[in-house]
C-alpha cells in the first residue's frame, strides 16, 4: 500500500493502478468518459483531469489527467483544485457544443453518462452560439440503433469492438471534429458481442434497438437480478419489465464470469417471454381451464395412472427436483439424447473430479496458452470466446511490464505488443471466429481432434496413452502444442460436448491431467448444451430412452414434460409415437413449441422472467436468478408441481411453502447439492431496517397512474413469499446483498457506470462478493486417464460423417424464438468439403437428399475449404430443421 | 478489381513493412495514382488484398487529406490556403480560378477536368502565393498567368 | 561565414549527385565514423550540443541515449520530412537540393543508435524532393553506403522513402509512428517514449531534417568546430527563413542566433515599399508572435524562448501593418482546426470553436464576450491539457495575439466590422 494525499488528506492505496480508478474506488466523483473499467486508459476525453503536486510545497501544480497517471507514494493531487474544476467542466463544455440536446427524446436519457458527467462538472450555461454539426445514422440492423450526432468522441465504441471484441466492421471515420463512429457502409453490426455498445457507449448513440419498440425509461423498469438461459456459462443480467413485458436485458457485474460484458444472444434473446403464442393460461385440450380444476382433475389423474416425468436441462433445479420428488428418481427421466446425456455425464464426472480446477472466465481470460478442442466457442459459449479474446495478450504483456508500462495504459501496452499474440491452438471441425488470433488452427473429424488431444497429452505425460498412425504433420502440431502448454504458467484446456464426441471430451480431460501433473495452475473449461445441463447432469435419474421403452411396454399411461421440446432431443418419429401412446400429456411449458401442441394439458410456466430458480453453470457455480415480475395465471414450474403434489397428498412435497424450502429440501437431500440453500439470502432477509430491497428505482414514475383506466385505486401490489426483493420502489437503498442487486444506481450515477459504487474496488468482486456457489472443490487427488483412444476417421463411400454446426442465433431453442434474433437466423444447409462436392458433382445450394438412421434429409449443399473430406456439418438447432442424432453416417441418395 | 500492376506495386510496398496492414497506406496511394480516387469498390478490393476489412481500411483511408474518397477531376487543383500564401493575397487568385472555372472548393468542372481543394502550406512560402496541378508546383503566381497555365492541362 | 549545409547548393537546385557530392567529401565523415564505436558517436553528437530543428530543440545526443542498448533487432531511424508547418520551407531546399547529406547523416544517426532500418517520412507534395531521394538512396546503394555489411564494417542499413498522404498532424513524431505503421495518424502517448517503443513497437528514433544534415559536418569536424559556428550557446548554423510583404523573401543558412532585425532587414531586404513591420511568428504557425520590441533577440532557441515565442521552424513569418492580425491569426487557427486529428476533446472542439469566433469578429459579427471565450481557450488548450503538442502549439500565435493585437480584437468587435479590409480594397479601387 502507498499514501496518496487527495486534497491534502492522506489515503492508503494499492499501487499499480492509476489515479481515476484509486479516487472512484476511495468514493470521489470524478468524472471520466473514454476510461473503462475493461478497456483501461487512452486519455482521449481529458475529462478525468486533476491537478497535481509536486511536493507539499507546490502551490501552482499542473493539470494531469487521472487516468493516465499510476499511483506512487506520497503523490499530492487536488480534485477540487479551481483550474481542474473549471477545465472539467470546460471539457463537458466542449463536448456539448454539437450535441443535439435531445434528452427528451433519447433512449439514453435519465440513465446517460454524459448527463451525468454533465451535472457533476457543473456545467449548465451555454457559450457556443454557432451551427452545430450533423452526421447521417445508419442502420446497424435488428439490435442495435444508431444516433451520431450524440456522439461525444470517446472512441469507447471503437476501443470495445475492435480492440477488446475484435470486431472488424465498425470504426471511426474521417477526423477532426468530424469524426464518425460507425460502419463503413450501412448494415448488421457483424460482432456477436455488438450489444455492449449500449452500455459501453457514455451517451445515446448506440442503443438497444429492441427496448426502443417497446421503449419505456430504464427508471421505469421493474428489475431483478438474474441469469441468461442461453447458454451454460450463466452470465449474470438484469431483466427489466413494464407494463406486464419484458422490456431489457443488461449486463449485470460478475467479476468471475462476464465482467461488463455479456454477448448478443443473451441481450436480445429475451424477446421470447413476450411471445404473442406465449401459453399464458392452464389449457385443456387447447381450451383455458380454471386452476384449481386442472390442479385437481391432474391429481385425480397422477394418483389413478403410472406415471413418468421428463425433466430439462434448461428448467431450473428447483422444478427439477421437484417433478423428481413428485414421482421419484426411478420415474424421472432427463429429457435430452442418449448421447446428449452421455455427454453432459461425463463433463459433469471430469468437474467433479476436481483434481484441475474449472477455471472461472475471468480466470481464463488471465490464462497465458489456450488449446480448444472441439468447441467453436464464439457460437456455442460467446462470451467465453472473447475470454479467449483476452487470453492472447497475457504473453506479449509480460513484455509491456518489462517496459514498466502498466497493464492499464491500453494505448502503449497495444502499441508495444502490435499483433503479437500468445500461444492458442483451436482443433474445430469448420474454421472459427477464434481462428485469426490462433496459432494454429487444426481442421478434422471429432474423432481425429480428440486424437491430437491425446496425442498432446501423451506428450506432456507419457504414462497417459499415446496415439498410433498419427500423421507427420499431426505429430507436429501436437508437438508444438504440447511445448506451449507446457511452458506456460497458467495453461488451460476448453472443450465441450458441442461437436457431440465423448472421445473429445476425454482427449481434453487427459491433456488437463497430463498437464496438472507438471504445473498445478492448469485450468479446464468445458462447456455444456444449455443453460442447467450441468445441474441436470448432477441430478441422477433415467434416459429418456428408458422413458420412450417405458411408454412402448404399456408401463406408463401418463407423463409430465417440464419445460422441454422432446422434439429436439429425438428422431420426430420416435416422439410422435411416444406422445400419442400415452394416455395422458402434460406439459409444463412456457413457450409454444411441438411438444406443447401434443398436449392435453398446458400448465403455463413462468420464464426465468416470472420465476425464482438456481441454475449450475459451466464451472459448476449455482446462481440465482430472481423474478422479475408476477403474472396471475402464470407461476414457476416448480411452483406448480408443489401445488400439483401437495394436491396428490406428496408429504415431502406437502411440506413446502416457497422457493427457500424447495431449495433447503434438495440441499439437504441431494448430496451434490449441499450449500445451494446458501447461493442467496432466504426469503425472510430484510435489509438492516427492516425493509425489502425495491425492484424499482425511487424514479419509477406514473406507478398510480397505470391502471387508471381499469380503477382509480391503485392495487396492493403482490408481495414476494421467495424473496426479500420488493415489487414496487418500496424499500432500502443501500446496499443490496451482491446476489439480490436488481440495478445499478447511485447518486449522480443514474447509468450503467454506477456499477463502480457496487465493487470493493473498481473492476474486482462486488461488494459481498461474487454471487454463486461453486460446488466442485478442487482437490489434490491425480485424476485416471481415460484409455480409450479412437480410430483415426475413415472417409466413406457414397456417405457422408454428418457432425453438428452450431450457430449463436438459431442452434439455442427459446433465444431463436427472440422476435430480433429469429432476424439473424441462418437457413438451413449441410456445409460439404470443395473437393467432396465436386467428386460429388455437387455445386453450391443445389439441394442433396440423405439417409441418416431412418430419416430422409434434404437439404442445399453449402462449399467449405475448410471442413475436412468425408465429412458434412448440419446447423443442429435451427428452428426449420428437425431433430438430427449425429454425428453419423449419412447415406447419399444418388 | 486490383490491375496487375497495381498488385505488383502494392506487393512491393508490402515487402518494405514487417506485415500487410502497415503497407495500407501505400496501397490506397497506388490505387490512387492509377484511378485518380478511391472508390467504395476499389476500397474493398485493397482491403481484401491486405486482409483488412472494409472498415479498418476506410478508417485510414478517410482519416489522410489526400486519399480521394470521392470522385476528383482529371486535374486536382491544390490551393494553398495557408498563412503566407494569405499575407500575399492569396484569396484573389482562388476567387479568380473559382470564376474561370465555375466552380468552387470540392467540386469539378462539368467536363470533368479540374477539380479545386484547398490545402494547408505547400513549403514554398517564400515564394507565396502557390498552387499545385498534380504534380506541378507553381509558385509567386501571378492572377495573369493563370489562363495560360490552366491552358496547359487538357 | 561558413554554411556547411547549404554551400554546396547548386545555383539551379539540381540534387547534388554521389559523384558530384563525393567531390566536396560526401560520405568522408561515414568512412571516419564507422571506425567509432556507436558510443562514442553519441558523445561526439552530445557535446556538439546540437538541438533537434524540427521545432522542439531537444538534444539530439540526449534523445538518442535513451535507445536501449542491447542489441535486440529491429531497432528503427525515421528522417522526419513532413515538413507542413505553415511558414515553413527549409528541409525543402535540403532534400531536393543535397540529399545525399540526409542520406550521409542518416547513416551516422542510424549507427549510433545501431538501427537497421530507416524511413524517410517525406510529405507528398515534395515531389522532386521524392525523387531526388529515391535516386539517391539508389546510388548510395549501389555504392556500398547502404544496404548489407556497408563498407566492409559488418553493419547493416536498409533505407526506404515513405511519402504520406498529407496530415500537418503526421509530423508529429508519435503520430508519425502511427502513419508509418499504415494507421490513423493519432498522436501516441508519452510515456513509453518512441526510443523505447516506437515503430511497430521497437525501440525508433525521429529527427528532423536539418537535424540530420548536421551530423556529416560534425563527425568530420568535431563538436568544438560546430559550436563555434554559432554566435550563441546553442550550437551550429540554422536555416532560416522569412516570408511575408518583405523585399526578398527566402531561405538562407546562417549562425545560429542571428537576430530577428538583421534576418528581416537584411537577408529579406527588409519591408515592403509603404508596410511597416508589425510582428512576425519566429518559427512557424505555432509560435507566439514576436513584436517590434523583439527585433534584437537573438534567434536561438534560448534567446527567443526567453522572449515569450519559440525558435520553432526559425521560418520567420512577417506580419506588416496593413494586414489584419484577426485574419492573420484567423488563417492560422482555421488550418488547426482542420488538421486536427480529432482524437482529444480540447483539440477537436475547442479548435473550431475559436476559429468561428475568429471568423465572426473578422467578418464584424464578434461580440463582448468573444475575447474572454478566446483566453479561455489559450489557457485550457495549453500544454498538459490536451493529448499532444498540436492545440499548446496551435494557442501560440492566438494568445499572442490577444496580448499584442488585443486594440485590433476590440475595434472589430466595437466597430462591427474590419478597417483593414476597406483599406485592401481602397488599395485595389485606387489601383484600378
Ligand atoms: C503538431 C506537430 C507537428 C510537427 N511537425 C513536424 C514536422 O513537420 N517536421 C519535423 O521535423 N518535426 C515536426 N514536429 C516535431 C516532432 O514531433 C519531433 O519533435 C521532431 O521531428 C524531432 O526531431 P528533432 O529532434 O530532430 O527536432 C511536429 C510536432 C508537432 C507537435
Ligand atoms: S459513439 Fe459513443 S462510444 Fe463511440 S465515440 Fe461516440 S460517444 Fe463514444
Ligand atoms: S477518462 Fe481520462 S482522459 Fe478520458
Amino acid at each position: 500500500m502507498v499514501t496518496i494525499y487527495i486534497d491534502n488528506k492522506p489515503y492508503e492505496v494499492k499501487p499499480g493502478k492509476n489515479l481515476l480508478e484509486t479516487c472512484l474506488t476511495l468514493g470521489f466523483d470524478l468524472p471520466y468518459f473514454c476510461w473503462h473499467p475493461a478497456l483501461g486508459s487512452v486519455g482521449a476525453c481529458r475529462q478525468c483531469a486533476v491537478k497535481m503536486f509536486k511536493d507539499a510545497d507546490d502551490k501552482t501544480g499542473r493539470l494531469v489527467m487521472s487516468c493516465m497517471e499510476g499511483v506512487t507514494n506520497n503523490q499530492r493531487i487536488s480534485i477540487s483544485d479551481k483550474t481542474a474544476v473549471d477545465f472539467r467542466e470546460g471539457v463537458i463544455e466542449w463536448l456539448m457544443t454539437n450535441h443535439p440536446h435531445d434528452c427528451a427524446v433519447c433512449d439514453e436519457g435519465g440513465s446517460c453518462h454524459l448527463q451525468d458527467m454533465t451535472v457533476m462538472t457543473g456545467h449548465a450555461y451555454r457559450r457556443f452560439n454557432f451551427k452545430k454539426r450533423t452526421h447521417v445514422n445508419q442502420n446497424l440492423g435488428p439490435f442495435i440503433n444508431h444516433e451520431m450526432n450524440r456522439c461525444i468522441q470517446c472512441y469507447r465504441c471503437v476501443r470495445f469492438y475492435k480492440d477488446h471484441a475484435g470486431g472488424e466492421d465498425l470504426d471511426v471515420f474521417a477526423s477532426k471534429n468530424n469524426v464518425y463512429f460507425g460502419r463503413s457502409e450501412p448494415g448488421t453490426l457483424e460482432s456477436e458481442f455488438s450489444g455492449n455498445l449500449s452500455e459501453v457507449c457514455p451517451t445515446g448513440v448506440f442503443t438497444d434497438k429492441t427496448l426502443k419498440s417497446h421503449y419505456t425509461r430504464k427508471w421505469d423498469l421493474t428489475m431483478a437480478p438474474s441469469i441468461c438461459q442461453h447458454c451454460s456459462l450463466g452470465c449474470n443480467i438484469i431483466a427489466g419489465e413494464r407494463y406486464g413485458d419484458l422490456r431489457m436485458i443488461a449486463n449485470r457485474y460478475h467479476g468471475d464470469i462476464n465482467g461488463y460484458f455479456i454477448c448478443d444472444r443473451g441481450r436480445f434473446g429475451y424477446e421470447f417471454v413476450n411471445a404473442p403464442n406465449r401459453i399464458r393460461q392452464p389449457l385443456h385440450m387447447g381450451q383455458p381451464v380454471d386452476e384449481s380444476q386442472m390442479i385437481s382433475e391432474i391429481s385425480t389423474l397422477l394418483t389413478n395412472s403410472k406415471v413418468i416425468v421428463i425433466g430439462s436441462p434448461r428448467a431450473s433445479l428447483q422444478s427439477n427436483f421437484a417433478l423428481k420428488k413428485l414421482v421419484g428418481v426411478a420415474s424421472f427421466h432427463k429429457g435430452v439424447s442418449q448421447q446428449e446425456q452421455a455427454l453432459m455425464e461425463l463433463a459433469a464426472s471430469i468437474l467433479k473430479d476436481g483434481s484441475v480446477h474449472a477455471l472461472t472466465m475471468k480466470e481464463t481470460e488471465k490464462a497465458d496458452a489456450v488449446f480448444i478442442l472441439g468447441e467453436d466457442l464464439t457460437n456455442t459459449a460467446p462470451m467465453l470466446a472473447l475470454a479467449v479474446r483476452q487470453s492472447v495478450r497475457q504473453q506479449p504483456m509480460l513484455e509491456v511490464s518489462k517496459l514498466s508500462i502498466p497493464e492499464w495504459n491500453d494505448a502503449a501496452a497495444r502499441e508495444l505488443i502490435q499483433d503479437k499474440k500468445g500461444p492458442l491452438f483451436i482443433a474445430t471441425v469448420v474454421e472459427t471466429k477464434l481462428d485469426n488470433i490462433a496459432t494454429r488452427t487444426f481442421r478434422a473429424a471429432p474423432q481425429d481432434i480428440a486424437r491430437l488431444g491425446f496425442a498432446v497429452a501423451n506428450l506432456i505425460d507419457s504414462s497417459s496413452p499415446a496415439v498410433a498412425n498419427l500423421s507427420e504433420d499431426e505429430k507436429m502440431l501436437a508437438d508444438s502444442i504440447a511445448k506451449s502448454l507446457l511452458t506456460a504458467e497458467r495453461p488451460a484446456i476448453i472443450s465441450g460436448t458441442s461437436c457431440q464426441s465423448d472421445a473429445v471430451l476425454r482427449a481434453a480431460a487427459n491433456v488437463a491431467s497430463a498437464l496438472h501433473k507438471q504445473n498445478k495452475n492448469t485450468g479446464i473449461v468445458l462447456t455444456l448444451p444449455e443453460s442447467n445441463s450441468l445441474g441436470l447432469a448432477l441430478m441422477g435419474g433415467q434416459s429418456l430412452n428408458a422413458a420412450f421403452e417405458k411408454v412402448k411396454t404399456d408401463q406408463v399411461d401418463t407423463v409430465i414434460i417440464l419445460e422441454n421440446d422432446l422434439y429436439r432431443h429425438g428422431h420426430a418419429k420416435i416422439i410422435d409415437e411416444f406422445l400419442s401412446k400415452c394416455k395422458s400429456v402434460i406439459v409444463i411449458d412456457h413457450s409454444t413449441n411441438a411438444t406443447t401442441s401434443k398436449a392435453q394439458w398446458n400448465i403455463p410456466a413462468g420464464t426465468f422472467a416470472e420465476s425464482d430458480g438456481m441454475m449450475v453453470n459451466n464451472e459448476g457455480r449455482t446462481q440465482r436468478f430472481f423474478q422479475v415480475y408476477e403474472k396471475p395465471t402464470i407461476k414457476e414450474s416448480w411452483r406448480w408441481i408443489m401445488n400439483i403434489g401437495s394436491a396428490v397428498g406428496n408429504t415431502s412435497i406437502q411440506q413446502w411453502k416457497n422457493f427457500d424450502s424447495v431449495t433447503t429440501a434438495m440441499a439437504h437431500e441431494e448430496n451434490l447439492f449441499s450449500g445451494i440453500e446458501k447461493v442467496s439470502p432466504l426469503s425472510n432477509f430484510r435489509m438492516i431496517d427492516g425493509q425489502r430491497v425495491p425492484r424499482e428505482p425511487h424514479r419509477y414514475s406514473g406507478r398510480t397512474a397505470m391502471l387508471a383506466n381499469v380503477a382509480v385505486s391503485e392495487p396492493k401490489p403482490p408481495e414476494d413469499q421467495d424473496s426479500g426483493l420488493s415489487y414496487t420502489m418500496e424499500g432500502t437503498r443501500a446496499l443490496a446483498p451482491s446476489t439480490m442487486i436488481p440495478f445499478f444506481w447511485s447518486p449522480g450515477w443514474n447509468s450503467v457506470q454506477s456499477v463502480n459504487k457496487y465493487q470493493e474496488e473498481v473492476g474486482a468482486a462486488l461488494r459481498g462478493g461474487n454471487p454463486g456457489v461453486r460446488l466442485f472443490a478442487t482437490t489434490s487427488s491425480q485424476s485416471q486417464y481415460f484409455n480409450e483412444v479412437p480410430e483415426k476417421f475413415k472417409p466413406g463411400e457414397n456417405k457422408l460423417w454428418i457432425v453438428p454446426i452450431h450457430h449463436i442465433y438459431g442452434s439455442e431453442e427459446l433465444s431463436a424464438k427472440s422476435n430480433s434474433v429469429s432476424k439473424r437466423v441462418s437457413q438451413p444447409y449441410i456445409l460439404i468439403n470443395a473437393e467432396d462436392a465436386a467428386n460429388l458433382q455437387l455445386s453450391e445450394g443445389q439441394v442433396i437428399e440423405f439417409e441418416m438412421d431412418g430419416q430422409s434429409i434434404k437439404l442445399p449443399v453449402m462449399l467449405s475449404t475448410s471442413i475436412s473430406m468425408g465429412l458434412a456439418g448440419i446447423p443442429i438447432g435451427l428452428p426449420k430443421l428437425s431433430f438430427i442424432d449425429c454425428p453419423g453416417w449419412g447415406l447419399l441418395n444418388k | 478489381m486490383l490491375s496487375t500492376e497495381e498488385i505488383k506495386e502494392i506487393e512491393h510496398a508490402i515487402k518494405l513493412v514487417p506485415h500487410k496492414k502497415a503497407a495500407s497506406v501505400e496501397a490506397l496511394k497506388v490505387v490512387q495514382e492509377h484511378r485518380r480516387w478511391v472508390s467504395d469498390e476499389s476500397l474493398r478490393d485493397v482491403a481484401k488484398f491486405l486482409d483488412m476489412s472494409p472498415e479498418e481500411l476506410d478508417s485510414v483511408a478517410t482519416f489522410y487529406n489526400m486519399i480521394f474518397r470521392k470522385e476528383v477531376g482529371k486535374h486536382v487543383i491544390l490551393v494553398c490556403d495557408s498563412i503566407s500564401c494569405w499575407v500575399m493575397g492569396y484569396e484573389n487568385l482562388r476567387d479568380q480560378l473559382f470564376n474561370r472555372l465555375g466552380i468552387k472548393y470540392g467540386e469539378t468542372t462539368p467536363d470533368g477536368l479540374f477539380t479545386v481543394l484547398p490545402n494547408c502550406c505547400l513549403g514554398t512560402c517564400d515564394c507565396a502565393p502557390a498552387f499545385m496541378i498534380d504534380h506541378d508546383l507553381y509558385r509567386n503566381v501571378k492572377e495573369e498567368q493563370l489562363e495560360e497555365i490552366l491552358k496547359r492541362y487538357d | 561565414m561558413e554554411k556547411p549545409l547549404t554551400e554546396h547548393i547548386r545555383k539551379d537546385g539540381r540534387p547534388l549527385t554521389l559523384k558530384e557530392y563525393e567531390a566536396i567529401g560526401g560520405y568522408q565523415a561515414l568512412r571516419k565514423m564507422l571506425k567509432m564505436t556507436p558510443k562514442e558517436v553519441q558523445a561526439l553528437v552530445k557535446d556538439s550540443n546540437l538541438r533537434g530543428r524540427g521545432g522542439a530543440g531537444f538534444s539530439t545526443g540526449l534523445k538518442w541515449s535513451f535507445v536501449p542498448q542491447d542489441d535486440t533487432k529491429p531497432k528503427y531511424l525515421i528522417t522526419n520530412a513532413d515538413e507542413m508547418e505553415p511558414g515553413t520551407f527549409k528541409d525543402r531546399i535540403l532534400l531536393e537540393c543535397t540529399p545525399h547529406q540526409l542520406i550521409e547523416g542518416m547513416i551516422c544517426a542510424a549507427y549510433a543508435i545501431q538501427a537497421n532500418i530507416s524511413y524517410v517520412y517525406l510529405r507528398w507534395a515534395y515531389k522532386t524532393a521524392a525523387q531526388a531521394i529515391l535516386n539517391a538512396i539508389d546510388e548510395a546503394e549501389n555504392a556500398g553506403y547502404l544496404g548489407k555489411n556497408i563498407l566492409g564494417s559488418g553493419y547493416d542499413l536498409e533505407m526506404h522513402l515513405h511519402t504520406g498522404v498529407g496530415r500537418y498532424m503526421c509530423g508529429e513524431e508519435t503520430a508519425l509512428l502511427n502513419s508509418l505503421e499504415g494507421k490513423r495518424a493519432n498522436p501516441r502517448a508519452k510515456p513509453p517514449f518512441p526510443q523505447v517503443s516506437g515503430l511497430f513497437g521497437r525501440p525508433t528514433i525521429v529527427n528532423n531534417v536539418e537535424t540530420l544534415c548536421c551530423l556529416p559536418h560534425i563527425i568530420n569536424n568535431g563538436s568544438e568546430w560546430f559550436k563555434k559556428l554559432s554566435l550563441t550557446a546553442d550550437a551550429g548554423t540554422k536555416l532560416y527563413g522569412v516570408s511575408g510583404k518583405v523585399k526578398k523573401p527566402g531561405a538562407w543558412e546562417l549562425p545560429m542566433g542571428v537576430t530577428l532585425r538583421e534576418l528581416i532587414e537584411e537577408h529579406a531586404g527588409g519591408m515592403q515599399d509603404g508596410l511597416k513591420f508589425r510582428g512576425a511568428l519566429p518559427g512557424g504557425a505555432s509560435t507566439d508572435f514576436l513584436v517590434e520590441q523583439h527585433l534584437d533577440v537573438k534567434m536561438d532557441y534560448t534567446s527567443v524562448a526567453a522572449a515569450g515565442s519559440r525558435l520553432g521552424t526559425g521560418t520567420v513569418v512577417v506580419l506588416d501593418d496593413k494586414t489584419c492580425p484577426v485574419g492573420f491569426v484567423k488563417n492560422l487557427e482555421h488550418f488547426f482546426a482542420q488538421e486536427s486529428c480529432g482524437f482529444c476533446t480540447p483539440c477537436r472542439e475547442g479548435l473550431p470553436w475559436v476559429e468561428k469566433i475568429l471568423t465572426a469578429i473578422d467578418a464584424g459579427e464578434g461580440n463582448s464576450d468573444d475575447i474572454k471565450l478566446l483566453e479561455h481557450h489559450t489557457r485550457y488548450l495549453g500544454p498538459g491539457n490536451t493529448f499532444c503538442a498540436f492545440a499548446p502549439g496551435a494557442m501560440e500565435p492566438l494568445q499572442s495575439a490577444l496580448k499584442y493585437f488585443r486594440d485590433d480584437f476590440e475595434k472589430h468587435i466595437h466597430d462591427k466590422k474590419c478597417s483593414y479590409k476597406l483599406i485592401a480594397n481602397a488599395l485595389i479601387h485606387e489601383a484600378s
